[in-house]
C-alpha cells in the first residue's frame, strides 16, 4: 500500500521538493547577508542613536523579497490542500479505479490511512520547512519591521514558526474530505479554497486576538504612539491628534484598539482617524508661536493635561505561545475532519 | 460445500426506490453463474452489496460464508472486476502487477506474467494507452492471480468490441477450467453468457424472477404453441412464464417438473435467450396490464 501510495505521489512530491530546494537555496544565500548588514548597521547606528532611521531603511531595502517569501508560506498550505488533497480521493473515484484498489486484500480503512498518513506528513513537512526556512531568514527583518508587518501582525503571524505546518495538516485533511463528500476533483479544489480561506480569515480576526486575555493599559502620549499632532497654522480650532497602532514600551505588540482618552478618562475617538483635541491653540504651548522648536512642547502639554492613549494589545513575548496555541487548534481541527473521513469512508462511500 | 452466495430477504433502498428487493437466493459453490437482467434491473446493486461497497437495507448476504469485505482475509478470498474494468492510466502493466503482488497475501506472480505475455502486454507500457480489451484483460489479469475462490465481474464486456469479449470470455473460461473457482458475471446480453454460464440468475424490475442451474432451467421450461386456449384452462403444476395470442392462435411460456402430453400443443425447446426474454416479458406485459387499468 505504502508502495502503491509512493508511486503515485511521488510526481507531485519530487515537484515540491524541487521548488523547496530552490526557495531553501535562495534563502540560504542571501541568509548570511541579510544578517551581517543587520548587525553592522546595529552597531553603527547603536553609536549615534538612529537606529530607528536605520530599521526603515533595512526594511525598505528588503520589502519586496520579505513579502514575497512570507506570501510563499501564506499560500504554500493552501496550495497543497488544492493539489494534494482534494484530488486525492477524487481522482480514483472519478476513474473507478478505487473499484480496483478496494478489492484488492485491503480494507478501505488501511487505504486512507496509508494515503492520508503518507502525504498528509509530506505536507506538513513541506510547510515546515518552508515556515522554518522563512523564519530564519527573515529574522533580521522582522526585528527592524514597522508595527504593521511585525511578527504578531496578523498576515506575518501565519507565515511565520510552526503554525504553517497546522495549517497544511488542517488545509490537506479538509481537501481529502472536501473530496469525499463533493466527490468531483474541480468542485472539491473550489470548494476547498473557499472554506479554508475562509477559516484562514476568520482565524486572526476573530479567534487569535483571545488565545490568551490582551493587556490592557494607558499610556503617555510621546513618539512612540502618536502619528502626528497638528495645530492649525493659523491658531483656533482644536488640535487633531492621529494615535499610530503602537505602544510604547513594547515594540512589536499587535495592538488590538488604540483610543484617545481626555482628561476625564473618556474616550474621545483617535482609533480610527484623528482625534480632535480641545487645547487652547491661540496661545501656550500648543500654539503656532508656542511651539517654535517642534511639537514635543504641545505634546508635553498634553500629556499635563491628562490626554492618554488607552490600548489593547497581544505583547510580542506572547509569539511563541500563540504559535503553539494557534498549531493546537488546527490539529485538532485536523484530528476531527480526518476521523470524519475514516467514518464517511467506511459507512457512507462506495 | 458451502454456498459462495448466500441471500436472505436481501433488499437495498436508493431514497424512496428500492434498487433490489426480497432477493433470496443461494448459489453452489463451483459453478460460473450468469446475472442477466435489463439496464437498472438491480444487477450492478446485486454485486455492489456481494462485494461490500454496500450495506443492505434489508436482509442480509454472505459471501463464501462472511460478511462482504469485512476482513482483510475476506477481501482476500473474492476477486472483483468492476464494470468498465477501470485501471491507473499511469501506471504501466509491470507496475499493475506489482500492485497486486503488494496488495494480495495469496498473489500468483508466475501466473500473472505468463497472462500478461500470453495475451501480448507490453510490461513497461502505461495501463492509459492500452486499447478497451487490453485494460478489461489487464484488470482480469489482476483478479485471477489473487487467486480468488469467487471472481464477481460486473458487465465486464459491455463496452468491449464483439472479438475482444469472445477474447475475454475466452481467457475467463480457461481460467475456470484450469483453476477450480466460483465466477459471477453480469450481463444485460444472454447471448454473451449463454456459451460460459451453468447457472442462470435473471434479475427483473429489482425482483429475482428465476434462479437455478441452466440445464436444469431448460429442462423445466417448454414453449407450447397451439389452438387458443385460456391460461386457466392449463394444468395446475405447469407455471405460465410469458403468454402471447392471436385470434386463433395461443403461444406460452410454462415452467412444469412433469413431461408435457397434451397432443394439441406443439412443445418446442427453449434456449436460454428465450427463456430469460420470456422472463423480461412477463415483466412488461405485467407493465402494459398495470397501464392499461390505471387508464380505465
Amino acid at each position: 500500500m505504502i508502495w502503491l501510495t509512493w508511486r503515485q505521489f511521488r510526481g507531485s512530491a519530487a515537484m515540491m521538493a524541487a521548488l523547496l530546494a530552490v526557495l531553501a537555496a535562495a534563502l540560504a544565500v542571501t541568509g548570511p547577508d541579510l544578517a551581517s548588514g543587520y548587525s553592522a548597521g546595529i552597531t553603527d547606528c547603536a553609536r549615534d542613536n538612529t537606529c530607528d532611521r536605520f530599521y526603515d531603511q533595512f526594511f525598505d531595502e528588503y520589502q519586496l523579497p520579505f513579502m514575497a517569501v512570507s506570501l510563499v508560506v501564506l499560500l504554500l498550505p493552501a496550495l497543497v490542500g488544492l493539489f494534494w488533497g482534494a484530488p486525492l480521493i477524487t481522482r480514483e473515484l472519478e476513474a473507478g479505479t478505487h473499484l480496483l484498489v478496494w478489492n484488492q486484500s485491503v480494507s478501505r480503512g488501511r487505504w486512507l490511512a496509508v494515503k492520508l498518513g503518507l502525504t498528509g506528513l509530506a505536507a506538513m513537512a513541506a510547510a515546515g520547512l518552508c515556515g522554518l526556512a522563512v523564519t530564519w531568514w527573515s529574522d533580521p527583518l522582522d526585528r527592524s519591521a514597522s508595527e504593521n508587518l511585525a511578527l504578531m501582525a496578523p498576515l506575518v503571524f501565519g507565515a511565520r514558526g510552526i503554525a504553517p505546518i497546522g495549517y497544511a495538516a488542517f488545509a490537506f485533511v479538509l481537501g481529502v474530505t472536501v473530496g469525499m463528500l463533493v466527490r468531483r476533483t474541480l468542485p472539491a479544489m473550489a470548494l476547498t479554497l473557499a472554506v479554508f480561506a475562509a477559516i484562514q480569515l476568520a482565524m486572526p480576526l476573530l479567534v487569535r486576538p483571545h488565545l490568551m486575555p490582551p493587556v490592557t493599559s494607558t499610556f503617555e502620549l510621546g513618539e512612540a504612539n502618536v502619528e502626528h499632532l497638528g495645530v492649525p497654522r493659523d491658531g483656533g480650532g482644536p488640535a487633531r491628534l492621529l494615535l499610530r497602532s503602537a505602544v510604547p514600551g513594547h515594540a512589536g505588540a499587535w495592538v488590538l484598539s488604540s483610543e484617545l482618552i481626555g482628561p476625564s478618562g473618556r474616550d474621545i475617538g483617535g482609533s480610527d482617524g484623528e482625534a480632535a483635541v480641545q487645547v487652547s491653540t491661540t496661545s501656550g504651548p500648543c500654539s503656532p508661536a508656542g511651539s517654535a522648536p517642534g511639537q514635543d512642547t504641545c505634546m508635553v502639554e498634553l500629556n499635563r493635561l491628562g490626554y492618554r492613549q488607552q490600548a489593547t494589545y497581544q505583547p510580542l513575548d506572547r509569539f511563541w505561545p500563540f504559535q503553539w496555541i494557534e498549531t493546537g487548534i488546527y490539529a485538532l481541527l485536523t484530528l476531527g475532519l480526518t476521523w470524519f473521513s475514516f467514518w464517511w469512508i467506511r459507512r457512507r462511500l462506495s | 460445500m458451502t454456498s459462495v452466495l448466500d441471500a436472505q430477504g436481501l433488499g437495498k433502498k436508493y431514497g424512496r426506490r428500492w434498487g433490489l428487493r426480497e432477493c433470496t437466493i443461494d448459489i453452489p459453490a463451483g459453478h460460473v453463474v450468469g446475472l442477466v437482467g435489463p439496464n437498472g434491473a438491480g444487477k450492478t446493486t446485486l454485486l455492489k452489496l456481494a462485494s461490500g461497497r454496500l450495506e443492505p437495507t434489508t436482509g442480509a448476504i454472505t459471501v463464501l460464508g462472511g460478511r462482504p469485505a469485512g476482513t482483510p482475509a475476506q477481501l482476500a478470498r473474492v476477486g472483483f472486476v468492476a464494470q468498465d474494468t477501470p485501471v491507473y492510466a499511469g501506471l504501466t502493466v509491470a507496475e499493475h502487477l506489482r500492485l497486486g503482488a503488494r496488495l494480495n497475501p495469496r498473489w500468483d506472480a508466475t501466473r500473472a506474467r505468463e497472462r500478461v505475455a500470453r495475451l501480448g502486454l507490453v510490461p513497461t507500457q502505461r495501463a492509459g494507452r492500452l486499447s478497451g480489451g487490453q485494460r478489461a484483460q489487464l484488470a482480469l489479469t489482476l483478479g485471477l492471480a489473487k487467486r480468488p475462490e469467487l471472481l464477481i465481474l460486473d458487465e465486464p464486456v459491455a463496452s468491449l468490441d464483439p472479438l475482444a469479449r469472445r477474447e475475454f470470455m475466452q481467457g475467463l473460461m480457461e481460467a475456470t477450467v484450469e483453476h477450480e473457482f466460483s465466477v459471477v458475471l453480469s450481463s444485460h446480453l444472454v447471448s454473451e453468457l449463454e456459451r460460459v454460464c451453468d447457472y442462470l440468475i435473471v434479475l427483473v424490475d429489482s425482483r429475482v424472477r428465476v434462479a437455478g442451474e441452466t440445464d436444469k432451467l431448460l429442462a423445466t421450461h417448454h414453449r407450447l404453441s397451439g389452438p387458443r386456449r385460456d391460461p386457466d384452462r392449463l394444468p395446475a403444476d405447469q407455471h405460465v412464464i410469458s403468454a402471447r395470442h392471436t385470434d386463433r392462435q395461443s403461444t406460452y411460456v410454462v415452467r412444469t417438473d412433469a413431461p408435457v402430453h397434451d397432443p394439441a400443443w406443439t412443445v418446442t425447446q427453449l434456449s436460454l435467450e428465450d427463456l430469460v426474454l420470456a422472463y423480461m416479458d412477463q415483466h412488461t406485459a405485467a407493465n402494459r396490464r398495470a397501464t392499461l387499468e390505471a387508464r380505465r
